[in-house]
């Protein structure tokens, strides 16, 4: 191993723009200068990716060198490395570049859905750009409308390539690919495809990562607009856990501040009918889940069945598609139990407007969701158990931030108030649903509690296994004492594990192929990193720093609910006794609240 | 060259990733192997590719589309290929170029009706010293002019025609 590896991570001495610096070996130089709060601007980096050096934006000078460097790409390696990061030399270089970047982004900002929240645009400003240098080259795209969930405007890219990164690193979809060269370079897909064809799970990483409005979600806004002001439709929205810990920073809270009871009174008074609380739903999913679950162990260690082990949590939809394409024959893992957002839309056409003696046809379900890969999920032909599309339209946090400055809201200002009964009370176990592990968390709250009748053995409830970043956990917890009913599990190690992020799902489904998982009982996949918290249509941006005060934000609210356990939703008991008559996985339950899966398969049919 | 329908991608693939490897990292020879073969790499090889090498289809046609020699749509039996770059360009490429469009009767980036000719611009070939140069196949043609363009085309037309 050379002298310069192993010292990796040493402290050494650098000087930056003439004062000296202390640095971790092996940094980049952007890394070394964010530390000490030296801005350099930056377009292709992002926390989230491997550095590229693509868009050289951040070129600063090393040691006097002939040529200018890509600071998000130079690691430091030499003790006393001088370092400049200011100079008309760079400030030219970087001036160029960015005149150069403005010559081929075609595009009106005040049109932009990045409008205000764009990279590009914020470097215009810093670089006091108030003409073009470079005429703009004519548009050569037709806006890309095809996905239900995500919008591509090319015209608007400057190929820095997160998108292709983000799907490649993150996502191990590689839906997109950078084609052609030299000025006829263009991000796309294989085959030129629309992005319906294409294989996409719709998980929106591309456009949360996206420096500029060259990817955004579909609308939904002006659909929802039109259904608040139509006097002759009743307007119901649930909302998803991971939203309340996020929406704030639209409007200027720092990342992590908690607004649940602020966005409930927004979206009053924005002109819902009636604000519901997604986590009812996961509350619900937990109950049939968990049953599933231990009916599947039954089947397996009882009467010998063979049934598919280990189960895998089937509530998102990115994950779903991805399991679809990419491992078609392994969909038998996947629990049946719909999403949350789709168990409450089925209830919502069925349940709720038979108690209220509301027309269904008469009802608008809108869902407020961290996603784009929901406006999918809503769209599958087969979410119609309730007779009508059970979910009319989905909002990401983003779209539903921009209705409520567009209403003219005051949002920090809003009182608090609560969700509207009979859906609004859920636990705090179906609230940490937004972070990764929180299914599985909330899953063994209850399933241990139904085996042994006793609280799970960890302090507070917090099983603080399931929780935090890694890519991929796994855990296990003995069942011991069970009651009765349950003695074939006595005594047995149930086996866990917890993915998030597809890349990390790839490495879970190729070790489940090869067997390795074969001692494994519950799996619980989120599409993206972080799980939902993360999710594609989150506010933007989101880092790990930013995703892990999201985090801290559910699990704090959870540990302040009165109810913590899914079983002890007053409301899902409720539904259970008077309508979902014959328990969970019962007939009912499963003609409303369980679905099939489509194995598609990535070999294209164009 | 042999045709591409009918072929069993699966089974094709497999023999040159055993011959190249099963990482990224063969890709290219792969790519040179089945575009020296079959004179294109079709949609499904690609697939075919990605899925051998465990990378994403979109990366095995990404990287294609950046290489002029590869391509994943069939071109003629010869491919007429004049250099773009500075030395040729110099020494009058143009005219050459016009020759060829005229003589064949397509622009560049065209083929020929009867599948017989494709016509592409290269980047250098190192015949700088002897330029306008052209490649035709694997086939270097130098010094060119106008008419000597036009003959070197017959010379092929006849030779493809009895083929």
């Amino acid at each position: 191993m050379n002298e310069q590896v192993r010292e990796i991570g040493t402290q050494i001495k650098v000087t930056i723009n003439g004062e000296e610096y202390t640095a971790r070996r092996g940094s980049t130089v952007l890394e070394i200068c964010e530390d000490n709060g030296i801005p350099i601007p930056t377009l292709c980096a992002h926390d989230d990716l491997k550095p590229a050096g693509i868009c050289r934006i951040c070129v600063v000078d090393i040691n006097g060198g002939w040529n200018l460097e890509t600071a998000c790409t130079w690691e430091v390696h030499d003790p006393d490395t001088v370092i400049t990061t200011h100079s008309p030399r760079i400030r030219r270089a970087r001036r160029a570049i960015l005149e150069l970047l403005l010559a081929e982004h075609c595009g009106e900002c005040y049109t932009c859905i990045r409008g205000g929240n764009c990279e590009l645009e914020d470097l215009a400003e810093i670089y006091g750009v108030r003409d073009l240098r470079f005429e703009r080259e004519d548009p050569r795209f037709e806006p890309d409308t095809s996905s239900v969930s995500i919008y591509r405007d090319m015209d608007k890219c400057i190929q820095c390539r997160r998108c292709v990164r983000a799907c490649d690193e993150l996502q191990a979809v590689g839906a997109l690919g950078v084609f052609g060269r030299g000025p006829e370079s263009r991000v796309d897909t294989f085959e030129g495809m629309s992005f319906d064809e294409a294989v996409c799970t719709n998980c929106g990483q591309c456009v949360a990562h996206c420096p500029t409005g060259a990817l955004q979600e579909i609308d939904h806004t002006r659909a929802v607009w039109a259904a608040i002001e139509d006097p002759e439709k009743h307007v119901v929205v649930q909302t998803a856990p991971a939203i309340r810990a996020a929406i704030g920073e639209e409007f200027g809270l720092p990342p992590g501040t908690s607004v649940t009871g602020r966005m409930t009174t927004a979206l009053r008074d924005l002109g819902f009918d009636r604000v519901f609380d997604t986590n009812f739903a996961a509350d619900l999913t937990i109950l049939e889940e968990g049953t599933e679950l231990l009916l599947r162990l039954q089947a397996a260690l009882v009467e010998g069945k063979d049934v598919k082990l280990p189960q895998i949590t089937s509530c998102s939809p990115g994950w779903i598609k991805y399991i679809e394409l990419f491992y078609p024959d392994l969909v038998d893992h996947l629990s049946t139990c719909k999403s949350p957002q789709q168990m409450f839309g089925a209830l919502m056409k069925s349940f709720y407007a038979e108690e209220q003696g509301i027309d269904p046809e008469k009802m608008v379900t809108v869902s407020l969701m961290p996603c784009t890969a929901k406006k999918f999920e809503a769209q599958r032909p087969e979410m119609a158990d309730s007779g009508h599309q059970d979910v009319d339209y989905v909002l990401t946090t983003r779209e539903m931030a921009q209705m409520i400055k567009e209403a003219g809201i005051p949002f920090t200002q809003l009182k608090d108030s609560q969700y509207d009964e009979p859906f609004g009370d859920a636990s705090g176990a179906a609230l940490i649903f937004g972070a990764t592990g929180g299914v599985m968390e909330a899953a063994l709250r209850t399933a241990y509690e139904i085996v042994t009748g006793r609280e799970v053995p960890f302090e507070n409830l917090n099983i603080t296994a399931t929780r935090g970043f890694e890519g991929f956990k796994t855990g296990s917890i003995v069942l011991e004492d069970v009651l009765d009913e349950w003695s074939f599990l006595e005594g047995v190690e149930l086996k866990f594990g917890i993915a998030h992020g597809l890349a990390n799902a790839h490495e879970v489904m190729e070790r489940l192929r090869r067997g390795e998982m074969d001692d494994v009982h519950f799996i619980e996949i989120m599409a993206c990193p972080g799980g939902c918290l993360g999710g594609g249509g989150q506010p933007i941006p989101t880092t790990d720093v930013i995703r892990q005060a999201r985090a801290n934000a559910i699990y704090s609210e959870d540990e302040g609910l009165p109810i913590r356990k899914s079983h002890e939703n007053p409301h899902v008991n409720y539904l259970y006794e008077h309508y979902l008559t014959d328990g969970p996985c019962g007939h009912r339950s499963h003609e409303l609240l369980h679905t099939e899966y489509t194995p598609r398969g990535f070999r294209l049919k164009k | 060259m042999k045709a591409t329908a009918g072929v069993d991608w699966c089974e094709v693939v497999d023999a040159l990733a055993e011959k190249h490897d099963r990482k990224p990292h063969a890709l290219m020879g792969i790519l040179q192997d089945l575009q020296m073969e079959y004179g294109h790499v079709c949609p499904d090889a690609q697939i075919e590719v990605a899925l051998a090498l465990g990378i994403s289809p979109t990366h095995v046609s990404d990287v294609i589309s950046f290489y002029h020699f590869l391509c994943s749509e069939p071109k003629g039996q010869y491919v007429v290929w004049l250099c773009q770059t500075i030395s040729c360009d110099m020494a009058d490429k143009d005219q050459i170029a016009k020759a060829l469009s005229d003589e064949l009767g397509i622009s560049f980036g065209e083929t020929t009706g009867d599948g017989l000719f494709t016509l592409e611009y290269t980047n250098c070939m190192g015949m700088c010293d002897q330029a306008p140069a052209m490649l035709v196949n694997d086939e270097v043609h130098v010094s060119l002019t106008p008419d000597s363009a036009r003959e070197i085309i017959a010379g092929y037309r006849r030779e493809g025609g009895l083929g």
